[in-house]
């Protein structure tokens, strides 16, 4: 048995880490409660923000964590206008065409960075990924914790501007009830697109925070995705805090697995609370009652 | 103020409007009424710039607004209160008369917001309660209020008596009445003919996608033909 001290360790590195997944889900879910449609091109997108955060430090030395704001920033621009004049257009109003849309761009975007990064793996170099900050018996990641306290200041940011700004209820409002939304003037193909950006900068911020200790390569969004996708269905379709708290959950169910399990069976836990939860509640922790 | 001319519209191969003439005119009540399905509901989504027209023209105070988007429709002023209220069931009540600006009157919406819970007290006392766990005639009124946030130039009110208690449809009626003694025009969608032709000033009879009648308010109720049709008498 391992000591109670490394215990807390691996959940609270856990919890940390969740916060990278968390900020991915949050965009997923984000989409999913307004436009209906599961984005598959979200991986790509993800590859494609650190494959940015990448460029800038190689190109400028640029710290990926200050990077944040202008990625931040571009990235809401790339979903806005990806959405609005390619994928909401080629859907015409189906549902299932916008699937297959956002699936074919995922394909796209891989393999035109696969084109020209090639399938090299890289990294920012350098050991600041490995700086750790000891909390009383604990040694905490130094990167994760940063990813921590981001991750928390956006989610809260982004439950502000949905909660407090007219853009943002015009979003709820759309979700809900799109034909009263049009009768008041809102204009859902706008709404769309604002909500697609604001997936696509949680994407940006999300790659920021893991470069450092990650790697990257053009399909390394994928892992993530996978892992982002088990906690939108976790934490409810379409919610806010089910994204958050269930992103941080499978932080922890994952690095405690690999605490026990092994490294390589790290993320077996996490499949198998997912099934329990799709067997016991498959409208998810935070999802609306069956 | 709001004139229709030869409009037609439908949904696939399907025509529901096959040419409809009529107007509104500043001050008026106009009813339009009919059973089900005969094209009231596509008539306002029409109006409203949510279905486009195939034919015709629509023009609010001199200006085209067929082919506008159902967002340039708000902005000038010609507000649709739909049939089923179309609320936003998650958002409290004062919220959804806020966004009840979000195009129009957005400047305005503290006193517009005043002037909405003085009509509708009910309102002011559920301010913070979800709009989807109201009552049928607050969603009603509630559906009203966000209407006349955006500064109406003029309303069209689909339904409105629709699943209301009898009680509630009067007073639903002398509402009516009383906004548009105000000075706002309305145009009345409505099943009800009987209550709907005694406040209205003018009223159209519709029946498969054309109107059937039309006239005075006071002409269509003594009308035998209409009398034996919709009253059965």
């Amino acid at each position: 048995m391992f000591p109670p001290a490394l215990i807390a360790e691996a959940a609270v590195n856990g919890l940390l880490a969740g916060a990278a997944y968390a900020l991915v889900a949050l965009g997923l879910t984000l989409v999913y409660g307004v436009l209906h449609i599961v984005n598959f091109a979200h991986g790509a997108l993800l590859t494609c923000a650190m494959f940015a955060a990448w460029g800038l430090h190689a190109a400028f030395g640029l710290d990926p964590y200050l990077s944040i704001p202008p990625l931040a920033v571009a990235f809401f621009g790339l979903g806005y206008a990806l959405q609005r004049w390619v994928i909401g257009p080629s859907s015409h109003g189906d549902d299932g065409n916008t699937l297959l849309v956002t699936l074919g761009l995922s394909i796209v975007l891989e393999n035109a960075l696969l084109a020209v990064f090639r399938s090299d793996t890289r990294s920012l170099g350098g050991d600041a990924g490995f700086d750790v900050v000891e909390v009383g018996p604990m040694l905490l990641s130094y990167p994760r914790l940063v990813g921590f306290a981001v991750a928390l200041v956006t989610a809260a940011l982004l439950w502000a501007l949905l909660s407090a700004t007219d853009t943002g209820r015009a979003i709820r409002a759309v979700a809900k009830e799109k034909l009263g939304a049009q009768l008041v003037g809102i204009d859902p193909r706008h709404v769309y697109a604002v909500t697609f950006g604001l997936g696509c900068a949680c994407l940006a911020i999300a790659a920021c925070l893991l470069l450092p200790t990650f790697y990257v390569n053009p399909r390394v969004g994928n892992a993530f995705v996978l892992v982002a996708f088990t906690i939108v269905v976790l934490g409810g379709m379409g919610s806010i805090p089910g994204a958050l708290l269930g992103g941080l959950f499978v932080g922890v169910v994952e690095s405690l697995g690999g605490l026990f399990l092994g490294d390589s069976l790290g993320q077996l836990g996490i499949f198998v609370i997912f099934i329990l939860v799709l067997l016991f509640r498959p409208t998810g922790l935070f999802g609306p009652r069956a | 103020m709001l004139e229709v001319r030869g409009l037609r519209a439908g949904y696939g191969a399907v025509e529901v409007l096959r040419g409809l003439d009529m107007a509104v005119a500043g001050g008026e009540i106009v009813a339009v009424l009919g059973a089900n399905g005969v094209g009231k509901t596509t008539l306002n989504k029409v109006l409203s710039g949510v279905l486009p027209a195939r034919e015709g023209e629509i023009r609010f105070d001199g200006a085209r607004l067929d082919g506008a988007t159902p967002a340039a429709i708000v902005e000038a002023g010609l507000i649709h209160v739909p049939e089923g209220r179309r609320i936003f069931p998650t958002m409290n009540v004062r919220e959804n008369l806020e966004l009840g600006s979000y195009r129009r009157g957005r400047s305005r919406r503290a006193a517009n917001l005043e002037r909405v819970f003085e009509t509708f007290p009910r309102l002011r006392e559920r301010a913070r309660q979800f709009a989807g766990t109201l009552s049928g005639g607050e969603q009603q009124m509630l559906a009203i209020g966000r209407g006349m946030m955006a500064e109406p130039r003029l309303l069209i009110l689909d339904e409105p008596s629709l699943g209301l208690s009898p009680l509630l449809v009067e007073e639903m009626f002398a509402l009516i009445q009383r906004l548009n003694a105000e000075g706002l025009p309305i145009l009345l969608v409505e099943q009800n003919v009987v209550q709907s032709l005694e406040i209205a000033t003018r009223g159209f009879i519709l029946e498969n996608g054309t109107f059937a009648m039309s006239g005075p308010a006071a002409t269509l109720r003594d009308d035998p033909e209409l009398r034996r049709i919709y009253l059965g008498l």
